[in-house]
C-alpha cells in the first residue's frame, strides 16, 4: 500500500545553512504521527516543505504517490493537506464562522459570476457551507463563540478554530504545528482527546509537539530531528530510551573527572 | 439575489431619487448630481481593491481614462465608428477589466508602500500615453464631440437628466454587485487575504487570480462611469484623468469608511458636494456681496483639513465596516497590536516575513 506521504531523501538548504538534511520517512493513512526535536531541529521547515512555501532543494514529496514538489502552496491545500500556525494565523477580524467559511475555500465551487450575481446554486453552497462549519465549531467545542472576532477568543480557543478552519477543507492529512504551546493542562488533555477523535473521523494526523507528555500521549510513532536530520524514528516508547534522542535533548553524559 | 438585512435601506434612495429632477428643475443642480455620481462609481470600483483585497491602488484614474477613451474613440467621428451607449457600457467595462488585469498583473508580488507606488507610475503613463498618441486621440484636445446616447430614438441631448438616471441606474447595479461580492467565496477569500496572505494561501486561496478579479472587478466599475461620465460631457481629453483624481477617490474612500458600500457613498458625495456645489456657490455669493473671494482654489487645502482631521479623530472613516472599526478601536486599546499595525507599514520583513518564502 502506498503510504499517505512520503518524503524522499529531502534536503533544503538556505544560502548556506542546511534546515533539512537528507530526511525520509513515511506517514500512514490513518495514523498519528509526531515529528520531535531542539529548537531549530527544522521541524517547521519540514512542514513549510510539505505544503509548499518552500520548495526542496533536492528530493521528492509525494502525496498518494504523486509528488506534490514545485506546486503551489493553495494546489497542494486543494489536494488535501490542511495546517495549523506554530504561531496563531487566523483572520483576526473576521468572525470564528468566517474563519472556518473561508477554511473550506478550495471545496468550494462558486465562480466569479456566481459571486457577483448570487445565483442559486451560490446561495445554496453558501448555506451548505456555513451549516458544516457551524459542525465544525461545534466539534471542537467553539460553537459559542462562532459570531466572535477570531482575536477576542481566548489563546486555547484560539488554538481549536485554526484546527477546525484546518479541517473545513476536508484534508487527507492535518499538520498540526505545536497545537499544545501555551495550553493549561486542562486545555491539552481536550486537545488529545480531539486529536484523537479527528483521526477517527479519518484524517491522519501528522504534529509538532514539544509537550512530551502529549507527544508520549497520543502518537503512534515519532520522528526524531536534531539539525535537519532525522536522528531516530520509531514508537514512543522506543524513541523516548534512544541515547541519542536523549542526547539531543540533554546533551552527551561527560564521565565525572 | 439579495441585500439581506440592508435590504429595505438600500432599495428606498433608489426608489426616491429618480424622481428628484422632477422636483429641481435646475439643469445645474442636476448636472452636479450627476458628476457626484460618476465619481461614487468610482469609489464603488475603487473600494474593491483598496477596501476589499486591501490592495493600495494610487493609479485608479487610469481606468476612467481607459473607459472614457473607449467611449471617445468607438463612438464619435474620431474613427467613425458609433457603437451604441448602450453597448458601449459593457464594451468599456470589458475594456478596463482586461486592462485591471494587465496592470495589476506586474504588481502581484508587491504590498503597500511598493505597490502604491507602482500603480502610482500607471497612473501617470496611462494619460501620458493618451496625451501622446497624437494621431488617435488628438494629444492635448481631446476627442471631441461624442455620440449622444439615445434610447428608443431619442437623443439625450444637453439636459443633464437623462445622465442622472442612467447614473442613478449604474450606481444601483454597482451596488449590488460589490454588496453580492462581500458576502461571497471571493469576498471571504479577499478578507483573508487582506488578513493574512500566508495563511489565506493555506486555505487553497489562490492568492493571484483572487488579486486579478480584484483589479478587474474594480476597473471595471470605473469602466461604466468613464463612459457615462464621457457621454455627458461629449469631450475626453487627457488632463481629466490625472494624479489628483486618482487621489480623490481614495480620498472618497478615507473619509467615508474603506470596505462599507454605504461609507463609501456617502464619503464620495460629500466630496464631490464640497467639491462642485459648496466651493462655487461659496464663491458666488462672495461676488455678489462684490468681495474678491475664489473659495475654489483653497480646494485642496480644505482636503488636506479634512483627512488630517479624519486621521486624528475618525481614522476608520464616518461609516466604517464592522472589519475597519474594530480594527482601529482595537489598535487603539492593545498596545501590542498597535506595534505589529506599525510594524506592516516599516521597510524591512514584514510579519510573514518568518514563514513566507
Amino acid at each position: 500500500m502506498t503510504p499517505l506521504l512520503r518524503l524522499t531523501d529531502v534536503r533544503k538548504t538556505f544560502g548556506g545553512l542546511v534546515a533539512v538534511n537528507a530526511l525520509s520517512f513515511e506517514i500512514e493513512a490513518g495514523a498519528i504521527v509526531a515529528m520531535i526535536g531542539p529548537n531549530g531541529a527544522g521541524k517547521s521547515t519540514v512542514f513549510n516543505l510539505i505544503t509548499g512555501v518552500y520548495e526542496p532543494t533536492s528530493g521528492a514529496i509525494d502525496l498518494d504517490g504523486r509528488t506534490i514538489c514545485g506546486l503551489k502552496t493553495h494546489a497542494i491545500a486543494g489536494l488535501g493537506i490542511a495546517r495549523t500556525f506554530q504561531n496563531i494565523r487566523l483572520f483576526a477580524f473576521m468572525s470564528a464562522l468566517d474563519n472556518v467559511m473561508t477554511g473550506r475555500h478550495s471545496r468550494m465551487r462558486a465562480s466569479l459570476f456566481d459571486s457577483l450575481l448570487h445565483t442559486p446554486a451560490q446561495r445554496g453552497e453558501e448555506k451548505r457551507v456555513r451549516e458544516r462549519a457551524r459542525e465544525l465549531l461545534r466539534f471542537c467545542g467553539l460553537e459559542r463563540e462562532a459570531d466572535d472576532y477570531a482575536r477576542n477568543l481566548s489563546y486555547g480557543h484560539q488554538r481549536r478554530l485554526e484546527i477546525a478552519r484546518a479541517l473545513a477543507s476536508e484534508p487527507k492529512l492535518l499538520l498540526l504545528d505545536e497545537p499544545a504551546a501555551g495550553m493549561n493542562p486542562r486545555e491539552k488533555s481536550d486537545l488529545i482527546e480531539l486529536i484523537r477523535r479527528i483521526r477517527d473521523s479519518g484524517v491522519t494526523v501528522f504534529l509538532i509537539e514539544h509537550d512530551m507528555h502529549l507527544v508520549m500521549n497520543v502518537s503512534e510513532r515519532i520522528t526524531v530531528l536534531d539539525h535537519g536530520e532525522k536522528i531516530a524514528e520509531g514508537l514512543p516508547e522506543a524513541v523516548r530510551n534512544d541515547e541519542r534522542v536523549i542526547e539531543a535533548y540533554l546533551g552527551r553524559e561527560t564521565p565525572a573527572g | 439575489m439579495k441585500f439581506g438585512r440592508e435590504r429595505p435601506f438600500a432599495v428606498l434612495p433608489f426608489l426616491v431619487l429618480p424622481l428628484v429632477p422632477l422636483l429641481d428643475r435646475n439643469n445645474s443642480h442636476i448636472d452636479f448630481l450627476t458628476n457626484a455620481g460618476a465619481f461614487i462609481l468610482l469609489a464603488l470600483g475603487l473600494n474593491i481593491v483598496v477596501g476589499f483585497a486591501g490592495l493600495l491602488d494610487l493609479g485608479y484614474a487610469a481606468f476612467f481614462a481607459i473607459g472614457s477613451y473607449s467611449y471617445a474613440m468607438l463612438a464619435s467621428q474620431q474613427f467613425g465608428i458609433h457603437i451604441p451607449f448602450w453597448v458601449m457600457l459593457f464594451v468599456a467595462s470589458v475594456i478596463a477589466a482586461i486592462f485591471g488585469i494587465l496592470l495589476g498583473a506586474p504588481t502581484l508580488r508587491l504590498r503597500g508602500d511598493y505597490l502604491a507606488i507602482v500603480t502610482l507610475g500607471f497612473g501617470e503613463i496611462v494619460p501620458q500615453t493618451f496625451l501622446n498618441l497624437t494621431q488617435y486621440t488628438n494629444g492635448p484636445n481631446g476627442i471631441s464631440p461624442l455620440d449622444s446616447p439615445s434610447l428608443f430614438g431619442h437623443s439625450f441631448g444637453f439636459s443633464a437628466t437623462p445622465y442622472y438616471e442612467v447614473m442613478l441606474a449604474l450606481i444601483a447595479l454597482a451596488v449590488l454587485l460589490a454588496t453580492n461580492l462581500q458576502s461571497s467565496r471571493l469576498g471571504r477569500a479577499w478578507m483573508a487575504i487582506r488578513e493574512d496572505e500566508l495563511a489565506a494561501r493555506h486555505m487553497g486561496i489562490n492568492t493571484t487570480t483572487a488579486k486579478l478579479a480584484a483589479f478587474a472587478l474594480g476597473a471595471s466599475f470605473s469602466g461604466l462611469a468613464g463612459v457615462a461620465y464621457a457621454a455627458k460631457l461629449s469631450l475626453v481629453s487627457p488632463d481629466q484623468f490625472q494624479f489628483n483624481v486618482s487621489v480623490l477617490v481614495l480620498s472618497m474612500l478615507v473619509l467615508g469608511g474603506m470596505g462599507n458600500i454605504w461609507g463609501v457613498i456617502v464619503g464620495s458625495f460629500t466630496l464631490s458636494f464640497i467639491n462642485g456645489f459648496l466651493l462655487p456657490q461659496s464663491t458666488n455669493l462672495a461676488h455678489s456681496m462684490h468681495l474678491n473671494l475664489d473659495f475654489t482654489n483653497y480646494r485642496f487645502m480644505l482636503y488636506g483639513v479634512i483627512l488630517v482631521a479624519m486621521m486624528l479623530f475618525r481614522p476608520e472613516g464616518l461609516i466604517p465596516s464592522k472589519q475597519r472599526r474594530a480594527e482601529f478601536r482595537e489598535a487603539k486599546l492593545d498596545p501590542a497590536l498597535a506595534a505589529e499595525e506599525q510594524g506592516e507599514y516599516t521597510l524591512g520583513p514584514g510579519p510573514g516575513a518568518g514563514t513566507g518564502g
